[in-house]
């Protein structure tokens, strides 16, 4: 049976001209970078190499370009090391976060708070998924030591609208960080616009190598190491770097703005077909997250009632097309997303949920192929859902 | 039957040896198979066996050997309501129930034939040592395992001519230690696992801390009475106890005491010596027929009145309303209500009905 990937939200294949940059990291060019000789020179040289070309991707300074081993380790830098700075530096213990975060966001904050006395609150956000700005205003204290604020939603797809809401953290000289990971995969960004202090990119998301992700710290912002050891990445990160997924992150990271506006007018048509024929013809169907205008271009995401979603995965899988769920649980015990939930959906909603991501390669066919045996797969869960 | 090679077929896999060998079994006769588990609790203090990270582990590492693809449903929602429910109230009505008829009948063939069709298959297999076999008329006969230890027809009378239309056992005849020299053939690591016996949601405690944890109202001390109605001690709740025990009585008299019978009006329990026990009749309801059809009058057949015990010939007549009357050849002293009475003429499992507790 061929198999059709439909979850590039999830991870990504290694682009073939990825690969080839990096072979030559893992057995020739094999050096230390911090090694005083001509093996160390080659991997430094490459190390830095990679740093320029991401910095001037995202119009920001090398010296602002921290790599790290993944994106959930960008965010937990991030947030942990702007915590604790902020405390040991003001006092300050609030973190204001939106209900919707990636669990790396989350669940560093809940630790934080659990364990380190830290306070957090979330900010309301609309049934789309967007944080009201006025809001957000209101929620900002004396002693807000952070704010937290995805770019784009994992699960729903909704891009916020972060350059308004960076302004107000800027005035106020509250450092916020905002998880890119999804985002940064498919727009351009520029580090002045989105007006953000501390970034997460995770190069899987995007045709590069798993093991590998950047936080752009913006100069200035104090942030204290969450993984101690040698001064490597300025600092805030000990560890030998691992140079072929760098430089593989860094070629794929260029590939996503030389390419970005084609990649982009591939996938919208293809996205936009899926979500108006969803809608369509599927009975009992919710598009979940904004609509065309505030989305990931390859993103649709669905809740259809009265149906199990982590079935309707499986089908699709015994059907070949592989595709996820909010509430998709490898271990049978699903729970509805609390993605969804805090949007406030009712569970009879919530556990159905369905997300199709394409990528670059996705055909027409493809699609199409996808669509013809949806409908029949969801009549067929449904019967025995309820 | 046999479905055609290449057919999907959804095999019920529990991590142990015996589906893990199903799974193979098919696997090698060019079947599409798919593994599936289903998620029947989650409760970690009583982690159910069957469901236990351990358990899903190895079945996605068999899975994972025999390259086919495998899920975990969830099933726990309907698995409280069809299994776990009735137990608790079956304790509180004074019998010994037997969960894994329901489960049989509501989840492991309902519930998952229903989750195969989804998947697009028209047949469900599991690692049960029993047989199944087309019968001159058309429909499907179900017959035990030579072994007798291993056989399991007992636990699946509840199944229908539909259910069995869309069923394989791969196991059939086969025996333990030659499903697990199949197993070392087939270089599965769960060979040497050992054979599982307790309740599967029960938990590693025993049903009694069970019943304590969930329903602890149904399980209250109350007064041990012997047959003129005379106190001769307490008990600790009635669920301890089923009829026929004599061990963990504690109460010392001429000769030894057996449970005969449990005043759930009163919450007493009933003793007497062996003489006083034993139930030669009594009605069995729920009879399920694999055939489909109730006999139209009495017929002889060998009856098992739980799953281990040797079957004994009797007479069973059927009656309105699933009820029938069953007539040992002998007393017996553990007929339980609450326990199965299964039907065999031969080798092959007629059906069976649930032991009542009204006498004749």
């Amino acid at each position: 049976m061929k198999r059709i990937y439909l979850d590039y939200a999830a991870t990504t294949p290694v682009d073939e001209r990825v690969i080839n940059v990096m072979l030559p990291y893992f057995k020739e060019k094999f050096g230390n970078p911090s090694s005083v000789h001509g093996f160390g020179q080659i991997s430094d040289s490459a190390l830095d190499k990679s740093r320029r070309s991401i910095a001037a991707n995202l119009g920001a300074a090398p010296s602002e370009i921290v790599f790290t081993s993944c994106g959930s380790e960008s965010d937990n830098l991030a947030i942990r090391g702007t915590a604790f700075s902020r405390r040991k530096q003001f006092g300050f213990n609030h973190i204001l976060i939106s209900p919707i975060e990636h669990p790396a966001v989350q669940a560093t904050a809940d630790q934080l708070s659990a364990l380190h006395g830290f306070e957090v609150s979330y900010l309301p956000v609309d049934q789309l998924g967007l944080v009201d700005r006025e809001a957000f205003v209101n929620h900002l204290r004396e002693d807000t030591a952070l704010v937290s604020i995805m770019a784009a939603n994992n699960e729903i797809g909704t891009i916020n609208h972060l350059p308004e809401i960076s302004e107000i953290c800027r005035n106020r000289g509250i450092p916020i960080h905002t998880d890119a990971v999804q985002y940064g995969a498919h727009h351009e960004i520029n580090v002045d616009t989105l007006g953000v202090d501390l970034i997460s990119l995770g190069a899987h998301k995007f045709y590069g190598p798993k093991g590998v992700g950047v936080l752009y710290v913006r100069s200035g912002t104090e942030l204290l190491p969450t993984q101690t050891g040698g001064s490597q990445e300025f600092g805030f990160r000990a560890a030998t770097e691992n140079i072929p997924l760098i430089v593989g992150m860094a070629e794929a990271y260029r590939l996503v703005q030389e390419e970005g506006p084609s990649r982009r007018e591939h996938l919208i048509p293809l996205r936009n077909q899926i979500i108006n024929f969803v809608l369509d013809e599927i009975p009992a169907s919710l598009l979940t997250g904004s609509s065309l205008q505030h989305r990931l271009p390859n993103h649709a995401s669905f809740v259809f009632e009265d149906l199990d979603g982590n079935l309707l995965v499986q089908v699709l899988d015994s059907e070949g097309f592989a595709c996820s769920s909010g509430s998709a649980c490898k271990t049978g015990d699903p729970k509805p997303s609390s993605v969804l939930t805090s949007l406030g959906y009712e569970p009879s909603w919530a556990l159905g949920s369905l997300r199709v991501t394409l990528g670059k390669d996705t055909t027409q066919k493809e699609v199409d192929q996808f669509l013809e045996i949806l409908p029949e797969c969801i009549r067929r869960v449904r019967e025995v859902s309820s | 039957m046999k479905p055609v090679s290449g057919s999907k077929i959804v095999v019920g896999m529990s991590g142990g040896v015996d589906s893990s060998v199903a799974a193979a079994l098919l696997k090698d006769q060019g079947y599409d198979v798919i593994g599936v588990m289903l998620r029947l609790w989650s409760d970690s203090e009583t982690e159910n066996r069957c469901c236990a990270p351990d358990a899903q582990l190895d079945a996605r590492r068999i899975a994972s050997q025999l390259d086919i693809p495998f899920y975990v449903i969830d099933a726990q929602e309907a698995f409280y309501q069809a299994v776990v429910q009735p137990f608790i109230d079956g304790y509180a009505a004074g019998n010994t129930p037997n969960p894994c008829l329901n489960c049989n009948r509501q989840i492991r063939w309902q519930f998952l034939r229903s989750r195969a069709k989804a998947l697009g298959a028209e047949y469900i297999a599991t690692g049960h040592y029993a047989r199944i076999e087309s019968s001159e008329n058309g429909g499907y006969r179900l017959l035990k395992n030579p072994d007798p230890d291993k056989d399991q027809s007992y636990f699946l009378h509840v199944l229908t001519q539909e259910d069995l239309s869309q069923t394989i056992f791969p196991l059939a005849d086969l025996s333990k230690p030659e499903v697990r020299q199949l197993a070392r053939e087939f270089g599965l690591a769960v060979a040497e696992r050992p054979d599982s016996q307790d309740l599967c949601f029960v938990g590693h405690g025993n049903y009694r801390d069970f019943l304590r944890k969930v329903n602890p109202s149904s399980i209250k001390p109350g007064p041990i009475l012997d047959l003129n109605g005379s106190v001769l001690g307490e008990h600790q709740g009635l669920a301890d106890y089923t009829i026929g025990q004599r061990k963990g009585l504690g109460i010392a008299g001429a000769e030894p005491y057996y449970v005969v019978e449990k005043d759930l009006e009163n919450n007493a329990l009933i003793i007497g010596f062996k003489n006083k026990l034993g139930r030669i009749g009594f009605y069995a309801v729920d009879i399920n027929w694999i055939n489909g059809e109730s006999p139209s009058e009495s017929i002889s057949a060998d009856i098992r009145i739980r799953y281990k015990s040797k079957a004994m010939p009797g007479k069973i007549t059927p009656l309105d309303n699933n009820l029938a009357q069953i007539d040992l050849t002998e007393s017996l002293p553990d007929i339980t209500p609450g326990q199965a009475a299964v039907f065999y003429q031969g080798q092959v499992c007629l059906g069976g009905g649930i032991i009542q507790r009204e006498a004749l």
